[in-house]
């Protein structure tokens, strides 16, 4: 016989899970015990939200469900907004948390909370454990589903009594859950209703959105617009799923996009969206697409189809696989010469990289950055103008840009770089954050030095809540409210408290030998930027 | 327009809070919900009667669909599914009142389950259009209290969801 606690570990080890990201307290206790026999590395956070954006970053670059590790009530509830920045960008983890006794659950006793109830709308599915015996099957369904189908969150919820009860450890048998069987092959009927679409077609383009990357079809992507050249735009979530610099893509689309992504989806005759939501950001309805425009969505979940834009073909399955069937069809298309305007509207696309008066130009410093690291960095921007201001102007090539993209929660780049780092270290990663969004997440300096990870962090100082700014300059008569960062630290200082070098740049003439003394430097760095306030996004 | 939509879900706890909550969530509107065991334990039938275009019963059958304990969601046919509800309504009424009651309660085939010096509860299980007649009926008497269920329904002949 053995504990639930002791059958956790072991099923997790199972799992092959190597890192867990994770905070204490009593109703876990029994957990962390056990944990500390494994030879699972814990990482301990400073805060509970982190612990489920570092596994979230974890488990974007290792392709396989980040794990993080809270106890119960204030615990639990300071990791609803990681499970909901998860869900959104359909990230797999598989979120822990301990629980009051099951004998009192109900009774409001201390730190009791409902946690399966107050994570229901962010999760995929969650457990509240109430008989040990049932941990193996359920610890293996969660990561089942965490990271099949479309991938997401799962929380278990777990008594503290059930992880010291005792059971006789049978591991569980195959999963079988019969109300879950995601669909990977493409119908073969709707596939060639995409060949006709695409053979008809004379402006057709492609759309990638985040399910590329949860596809790994990053390669099959890139044949099948190169084969039949299709140009190619991206979300948010998708940038990279191409490489930027390719001549087929033509940048993010969206309110915050390039104008000849834009334009690609509104004058496209097809237009194939492959794994995104199109949401508001991405597409503002219905007025960028055409009625004319025949919209082919390929997309995992089935409900996504039709959600948000109605469409002419669906096609549910996996990325990868839908696009290996498409490419058996050898389809082709005319396209040279909507290909041709578009690449010569990209190329008179202006650039705004000329140096300021005050302070650094944001959109050059990110656009240099990203040129200086290695073909293969790992960039994690946070959320506001800084965001804009990289997913516009980052060059990535067989690295990853990962970002918040659904939620738009600030605090992510930081934890996101350090689960990134952590799961791969021979990796280049750098977070780049705001002064405002910096302080959301700061106290994951300690957690950093703690654990030595070697991550790179650009803050973009313009002592205001920028974008907030600027929705207030356009839309509320400048009338700026609760945006002024006075107060804030000297993060350079803040820094170097915790041991971190650093320094601070404003002008862009200093930034390439900045940038350089930051690449060099073996551990963890952090160099601010002075930005003028009043930098547009755009 | 109505919809009716039969729902097989796992039998376990937290299945219909997800469920009410998705639709809370996503804003469908849900005229009534009827939950019952089935043939097979392990299984709970839900009937959906939903209210909207073929837009919203659409999105209404692909999220329950993506729920993991839903185990198949049928959008039924109008014309090819018998429906039935059934509704408890009591009557005060005077000496007077009571045969006219009756009358209706046959008319209607429905069934006396319990009177009382002031009062009649009558029982009818029929067509929701039924039930609503009945209702309609005894409003103009003096009704103290109605207790109905939510449509259930299924297909007619052979087919099964
Ligand atoms: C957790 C959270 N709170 C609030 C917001 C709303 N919001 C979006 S951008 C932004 C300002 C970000 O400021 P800063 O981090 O300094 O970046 P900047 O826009 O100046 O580049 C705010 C408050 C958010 N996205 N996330």
């Amino acid at each position: 016989m053995i504990t639930g606690a002791e059958a956790i570990v072991r099923c997790l080890e199972n799992e092959g899970v190597e890192i867990i990201f994770g905070y204490p307290g009593a109703t876990i206790a029994p957990l962390f015990d056990k944990l500390s026999k494994s030879s699972i590395r814990h990482i301990l956070v400073r805060h509970e939200q982190h612990a489920g954006h570092e596994a979230s970053g974890y488990a974007r670059i290792r392709k396989r469900p980040g794990v993080c590790m809270t106890t119960s009530g204030p615990g639990a509830t300071n990791l609803i907004t990681a499970l909901a920045t998860a869900y959104m960008d359909s990230v797999p983890l598989v979120a822990i948390t301990g629980q009051v006794s099951s004998d009192l659950l109900g009774r409001d006793v201390f730190q009791e909370a409902d946690m399966t109830g107050a994570a229901e709308p962010f999760t995929k599915y969650s457990y509240l454990v109430k008989d040990a015996e049932d941990l193996p099957r359920i610890i293996k369904e969660a990561f089942h589903i965490a990271s099949t189908g479309r991938p997401g969150p799962v929380l278990i919820d777990i008594p503290v009594n059930v992880q010291q009860e005792k059971l006789d450890f049978i591991p569980a048998g195959p999963v079988d859950l019969r109300g879950y069987k995601p669909t990977i092959r493409g119908h073969a009927g709707q596939i060639k209703r995409v060949i006709r679409a695409i053979n008809g077609a004379e402006r057709p383009v492609v759309c990638a959105g985040g399910g590329i990357f949860a596809a790994d079809a990053q390669e099959e992507l890139k044949r099948f617009i190169e084969t039949v050249n299709i140009p190619v735009i991206s979300t948010m979530m998708g940038i990279g799923a191409v490489p930027t610099a390719h001549p087929l893509y033509m940048g993010m689309l969206g309110m915050h996009g390039k104008s000849v992504a834009n334009q690609a989806l509104s004058d496209s005759d097809l237009l194939i969206i492959i794994g995104a939501r199109v949401s508001d950001r991405a597409v503002l309805l219905p007025a960028n697409v055409s009625a004319s425009t025949k919209i082919v969505h390929i997309d995992i979940d089935p409900a996504e189809i039709g959600k948000n834009l109605s469409t002419f073909v669906p096609v549910v399955g996996d990325a990868k696989e839908i696009l290996t069937q498409i490419m058996e069809a050898e389809p082709a298309a005319k396209t040279d010469e909507w290909v041709g305007l578009l690449k010569a509207k990209r190329e008179k696309l202006k650039l705004d990289y000329a140096p300021r008066k005050h302070g650094i130009n944001p959109k050059a410093f990110v656009n240099m950055l990203s040129c200086m690291l290695p073909e293969d960095h790992i960039y994690c921007a946070d959320v506001g103008q800084n965001q804009i201001w990289s997913a516009a102007n980052c060059e990535v090539k067989t690295g990853r840009f990962l970002t918040s993209g659904g939620m738009g929660t600030m605090g992510y780049s930081i934890p996101a770089a350090i689960g990134a780092k952590l799961a791969d270290p021979e990796k280049t990663v750098v977070a780049v954050c705001g002064d405002g969004s910096f302080q959301m997440q700061m106290m994951e300096l300690a957690t950093i030095c703690q654990h030595d990870v070697d991550i790179k962090i650009v803050v973009m100082k313009n002592d205001k809540l920028g974008l907030v700014k600027e929705i207030q300059k356009k839309s509320y008569k400048n009338n700026e409210m609760a945006v002024d960062l006075t107060g804030s630290p000297n993060v350079v200082a803040i820094a170097g408290a915790y041991g971190i070098p650093g320094r601070s740049i404003a002008s862009l003439d200093d930034a390439e030998e900045a940038i350089a003394e930051m690449l060099d430097h073996k551990g963890v760095y952090l160099l601010e930027c002075i930005v003028d306030e009043n930098e547009p996004s755009l | 327009m109505k919809h009716t939509i039969s729902v097989l879900v796992e039998n376990k706890a937290g299945v219909l809070s997800r469920i009410s909550g998705l639709f809370a969530r996503r804003g469908f509107n849900i005229d009534s919900l009827a939950v019952g065991t089935t043939e097979d334990k392990n299984i709970s039938r839900i009937t959906l009667l939903v209210d909207g275009d073929d837009y919203i019963a659409e999105q209404v059958t692909k999220q329950l669909n993506k729920q993991i304990d839903v185990i198949k969601v049928r959008k039924l046919n109008q014309d090819e599914i018998t429906r039935r509800e059934l509704v408890l309504v009591k009557v005060k009424m005077s000496a007077t009142q009571r045969g006219e009651i009756i009358d209706i309660v046959k008319i209607m085939q429905g069934e006396i389950v319990d009177i009382s010096h002031t009062t009649l509860t009558v029982e009818l299980s029929d067509r929701p259009e039924k039930v609503d007649l009945l209702i309609e009926l005894l409003s103009h008497y003096n009704i103290l209290e109605v207790a109905r269920t939510g449509t259930i329904a299924l297909q007619k002949g052979a087919e099964s969801v």
